[in-house]
């Protein structure tokens, strides 16, 4: 091996402290709250099954929303409608209207692709290019015109910090993503989405492929964006959509459609649910 | 117990092994049956040499070289054709949609089609209306024809066997299709890719009836793309069944393809098995 002195210092700078992100509890934004999506009489139909019937719903800047509720209620079909993923699924119709920041997304003029990047992903299953960790962040920068060679390093650098994966992995950004472990790859793929610095990010129950300790890092790691980004996550686990959500929806399946049975802050859907429904969901009674 | 239990198993095993058994047999014998025909004939003066004599004595260099140029031309055309039908079908058209329905099931009829049916299709198509005349080019294309069904329907598998999550997760990074498709799906099927092309040159190295009309049977060396040019396994044929004692170089012939055969499928399974245990395809 060469002595190169880039490379030293890149491995010296790897032992400083993994997190740049505070702990931000941003009480103010949460308190305070402010619309960022806007769901508007939004109904979803695959084929001829309705998937979800008339969910209208505000999600907050820099709140964490969780979606809760039995499976098959439309929770993740809701999730795809808010980046539009769900036009990649044949034969999908949606009704209504989803508003960010005041302009309707569904509208035909709405670009898509920096929509997207304006939303970042996160999906149930770690889903890690079969390329380089460099790469798996490199190419979508690629992809939205960020190829200057340094600006790149620097945000993968950023992004791997953020995650707190950058000390674990600095020394070998250029080995395969799939040779890191479940939890590692998770948060990966939290930081390519990072990458394009979006201003909402939706996770579709980012932890439960994990196991409860890499469960644990990544739940941490969503609790540490909150204030920097709006997050919308669904998850099953009530007990951890107690500890991270500021907001919770609880979907319901009524007549084989999905249906937004109650939505407020966090603390009063568990403390307080004003819904029968709710009330034997969060007890473990039904669902 | 039932005894009849005990020994059903072993029974039904046996009746596998036989089977595994009768369909190797059959490959060594035609395997030791070349060798022992051809090996005396074969030497490095055969595989450069021109045929003489009809092909009594002599080589094989100059058939060798159109056997080449044939798989050339039907390759550059089969190739580009095939490998977009491949992802028209399995990236943009919908599987259950009447159109891509109706290509798979064009493509499965022509995949069924006699070889000596593209034969006479060449000749009477490239041959005569294009007025390509008995030549490489024309034997080429008629192979390239041949080759379609196999190369998309292998291109298409391997896209198909790409997870759809890789789709999912460059959509919602705002990448657009063509960008997933060139640097993360294709890689991605490369192996699936790489493991058709082989298949398909399998196929063509060892095609007689469809070249017989087209390119034709001309052994000297060819000079350009529009001379005729004899095939290798036309060669076979031409020796064991038009020229008295040519049984001889017939088989070193045949043992010459074989040989070729054999390692094109090497590669191919080596190939694919290297190119899927990288994890890193770029």
């Amino acid at each position: 091996m060469t002595s190169n002195p880039a490379q030293s210092t890149q491995i010296n700078r790897c032992c400083d402290n993994a997190f740049t992100l505070g702990p931000l509890q941003t009480g103010p934004a949460c308190c305070d709250p402010e619309p960022v999506i806007q769901v508007k009489n939004l109904s979803l139909q695959y084929g001829t099954k309705t998937a979800l019937e008339n969910v209208t719903l505000d999600i907050y800047r820099g709140c964490i929303t969780a979606l809760i509720g039995p499976s098959g209620c439309g929770k993740t079909s809701f999730l795809s409608a808010l980046n539009r993923l769900i036009d990649l699924i044949p034969g999908c119709k949606v009704q209504g209207r989803i508003l960010i920041d005041g302009n309707d997304i569904y509208d035909a003029a709405c670009d898509v692709q920096a929509l997207r990047r304006q939303i970042g992903m996160v999906f149930q299953k770690p889903v890690p290019f079969p390329l380089s960790i460099r790469r798996n962040i490199a190419l979508p920068l690629h992809e939205h015109g960020i190829k200057q060679r340094a600006e790149v390093e620097a945000i993968i650098e950023q992004v791997l910090r953020d995650v707190g994966l950058w000390h674990e992995v600095c020394d070998r950004l250029d080995t395969a993503a799939h040779s890191l472990s479940g939890g590692q790859q998770q948060r990966l793929c939290i930081a390519r989405a990072l990458a394009l610095s979006p201003q909402i990010l939706l996770m579709d129950e980012p932890c439960s492929a994990l196991d409860p300790i890499a469960s644990g890092v990544v739940e941490d790691l969503i609790s540490r964006l909150r204030g920097r980004y709006t997050i919308v996550i669904v998850t099953h686990n009530l007990a951890q959509a107690r500890r991270i959500a500021n907001y919770a929806a609880v979907f319901w399946v009524k007549e084989r459609a999905g249906e937004l049975v109650e939505f407020g802050q966090c603390q009063h859907i568990f403390e307080t649910p004003a819904h029968e429904l709710t009330a034997s969901y969060i007890n473990g009674i039904r669902g | 117990m039932n005894k009849w239990l005990l020994y059903r198993d072993s029974l039904v095993q046996w009746l596998i092994y036989l089977a595994v058994l009768a369909v190797s047999t059959v490959f060594v014998w035609i395997l030791i049956d070349l060798v022992r025909g051809g090996v005396s004939h074969l030497s490095w003066d055969f595989l450069t040499e021109s045929p003489r004599d009809a092909g009594r004595s002599g080589g094989i260099g100059s058939i060798l070289i159109s056997t080449l140029w044939i798989l050339m031309v039907a390759l550059i055309a089969a190739l580009p054709l095939a490998w977009t039908t491949a992802v028209l079908l399995a990236e943009f058209v919908p599987a259950a949609s009447r159109f891509g329905i109706a290509i798979r099931f064009s493509l499965q009829v022509l995949a069924g089609v006699p070889s000596i049916v593209f034969g006479l299709f060449g000749n009477a198509f490239f041959s005569i209306y294009l007025g390509m005349g008995f030549s490489i080019l024309s034997g080429g294309l008629t192979l390239a024809c041949m080759l379609l069904p196999i190369l998309v329907s292998t291109a298409e598998a391997g896209l198909r066997a790409v997870p759809q999550s890789y789709r999912l997760s460059t959509a919602a990074l705002g990448m657009s299709q063509t960008a997933a498709l060139v640097h993360l799906l294709l890689p991605a099927a490369a192996p699936a890719l790489a493991a058709g092309l082989l298949l398909g040159i399998g196929r063509a190295i060892a095609e007689t009836a469809a070249l017989i009309f087209t390119s034709g049977y001309v052994d000297r060396t060819p000079g350009s793309l529009l001379d005729s040019g004899r095939s290798l396994a036309l060669h076979i044929y031409d020796l064991s069944m038009n020229v008295p004692g040519g049984d001889q170089p017939a088989y070193a012939s045949a043992l010459v393809l074989v040989a070729l055969l054999l390692c094109i499928n090497i590669l191919a399974m080596k190939l694919s098995y290297d190119l899927q245990r990288r994890r890193i395809i770029l």
